[in-house]
């Protein structure tokens, strides 16, 4: 483990970033477009929207920040840099680590910028602490982006990483709770969902959102995402191979 | 002297293909040693071998006395890529920055680098904007940061114009001057002239390992592209 090396790979995804400002500016301006399109679609029914409306603002880093990464990091390996970073005094852990460091920033200003549109602009109305709501959207987004991380191994193409998206993704948002109630799920998926980690990171974020609650449950579920998303980078630098065939 | 590098019944398989079939060489501390066949003839893959990203399926290399893909080694072995592996997104000197931070390299080494690949005046520049020999060079820059005591490179001449060329074979053999160890390879046989040793290689065996004049000499070919045509048709070959 080198600091050096962690801090050089995150001000170096950093720079990368700065040098694709369309990607930037989608990256900030996207959720915030989704959240006043949510908020006008439930225009009839504003309880809906403060309903999935909090939720969704600790969920939107998860799902960006997993199909950005399962990009960046396939580009790594296709365009040689991985070989050549493999063959360099550098930990596994510590590059991955660094896209996470780096990954994080982008989410907590993804973070701000749609809080304050929906807290602020929109009147999205949530129990808990707006600081608490953006610490679990960061968390969130370390998350998706130590699975995106991980799940780029299985992909040899662009077009394989994309659909990790709908495939790993999006059986978890149907499943975590957010649209039906998991008691009101048949048994089997509702013992699936206990298997997903966005489950506990929509529990989490649904008690300081609907509840303001900070107990031994919310403490749990942040536990068990973090744990997933460690969990995630752990296995993601087991599958970085030094040597290949 | 010891070598620096030292190969014994190499097999290599790559796809289901042996790609390399039971190599065995040697390459002296300080030198140029040129690694000369054919596209296709295994060098990469050799190459691969040396630095320790490859897979073998049979027998041993070392390197500085020590077995390939040590920790202890990656400091001391630059490898650079035949395409060339830098990030095309970022500046000449953003790559360069970065990697000089893993490899712990000082700051200041960016200069000489940049330098030593003549790229003095491209340093803002973003590398997808460069020409492709550019980029080649931005590659090898970054081996130059850390001053390795072996160095690894897979065709770094390809595509440069004939002055570039001369200048880069003129800061190879500096290099060797102060003590580095180079294993350059090319498919261009009049390159194998700037080396001090050459490595022939042909499908996946080395057919010679010895310096240019001398391999001409008991070919009793003209030129090196002769030298090899006499070896491998076998004809009056002592």
């Amino acid at each position: 483990m080198s600091l050096r090396v962690t801090a050089a790979t995150a001000a170096r995804v950093l720079s990368q970033l700065r040098r694709d400002p369309r990607t930037v500016v989608l990256l900030l301006g996207v959720p915030s477009g989704l959240v006043v399109l949510l908020k006008y679609v439930f225009s009839g029914n504003p309880a809906v929207f403060d309903r999935i409306g909090g939720p969704l603002l600790g969920l939107f880093p998860f799902i960006t920040m997993f199909i950005v990464t399962s990009i960046t990091m396939l580009r790594e390996r296709t365009s040689g840099t991985l070989e050549r970073l493999m063959s360099m005094p550098l930990g596994k852990l510590d590059l991955l680590l660094g896209y996470g460091v780096a990954f994080a920033a982008v989410a907590a200003a993804q973070a701000a910028v749609v809080s304050a549109v929906a807290l602020g602009g929109l009147g999205l109305d949530v129990a808990g602490s707006h600081w608490v709501v953006g610490a679990l959207a960061v968390l969130n987004a370390v998350l998706g982006t130590a699975l995106g991380l991980f799940v780029s191994a299985f992909a040899r193409t662009e077009f394989q990483a994309v659909q990790f998206m709908p495939a790993l993704v999006f059986p978890q948002f149907l499943l975590c709770g957010l649209f039906v109630a998991r008691a009101d799920m048949a048994r089997g998926l509702e013992l699936a969902s206990y298997a997903m980690p966005l489950t506990y990171a929509y529990d989490a974020i649904d008690l300081v959102t609907r509840h303001g609650e900070y107990g031994g449950a919310f403490a749990r579920d942040v536990a068990v995402t973090a744990g997933a998303a460690l969990a995630a980078l752990v296995l993601g630098a087991l599958t970085l191979r030094r040597r290949t065939p | 002297m010891a070598s620096a590098i030292d190969v014994r019944g190499l097999r290599v398989l790559r796809g289901g293909m042996l790609v390399l079939r039971g190599v065995s060489l040697s390459v002296a501390r300080g030198r140029v040693t040129g690694l000369l066949g054919p596209s296709g003839c295994g060098k990469t893959t050799l190459m691969r071998c040396i630095v320790g990203v490859q897979r073998i399926e049979a027998g041993e290399v070392s390197v500085l006395g020590e077995p390939a893909g040590t920790p202890s080694l990656r400091p001391r072995v630059g490898y650079v890529t035949q395409a060339p592996s830098v990030y095309g997104d970022l500046s000449v000197e953003e790559n360069l920055l970065y990697f000089a931070r893993v490899l712990g390299a000082p700051r200041e080494r960016i200069d000489a680098a940049l330098e030593t690949v003549g790229l003095g005046e491209h340093r803002g520049q973003v590398v997808s904007t460069l020409s492709g020999g550019e980029q080649a060079r931005v590659s090898l820059a970054t081996a130059l940061l850390n001053q390795p005591p072996v160095l690894v490179l897979d065709e770094p001449t390809v595509g440069l114009d004939p002055v570039l060329r001369r200048d880069l074979w003129t800061a190879f053999q500096a290099l060797a001057a102060e003590g580095t160890t180079l294993l350059v390879s090319s498919h261009v046989m009049d390159e194998a002239e700037r080396c001090d040793e050459i490595l022939l290689m042909r499908d996946g065996e080395i057919l010679a390992a010895e310096a240019p004049a001398s391999l001409r000499r008991r070919t009793g070919a003209a030129t090196l592209d002769a030298a090899f045509l006499a070896l491998v048709e076998g004809r009056d070959v002592p």
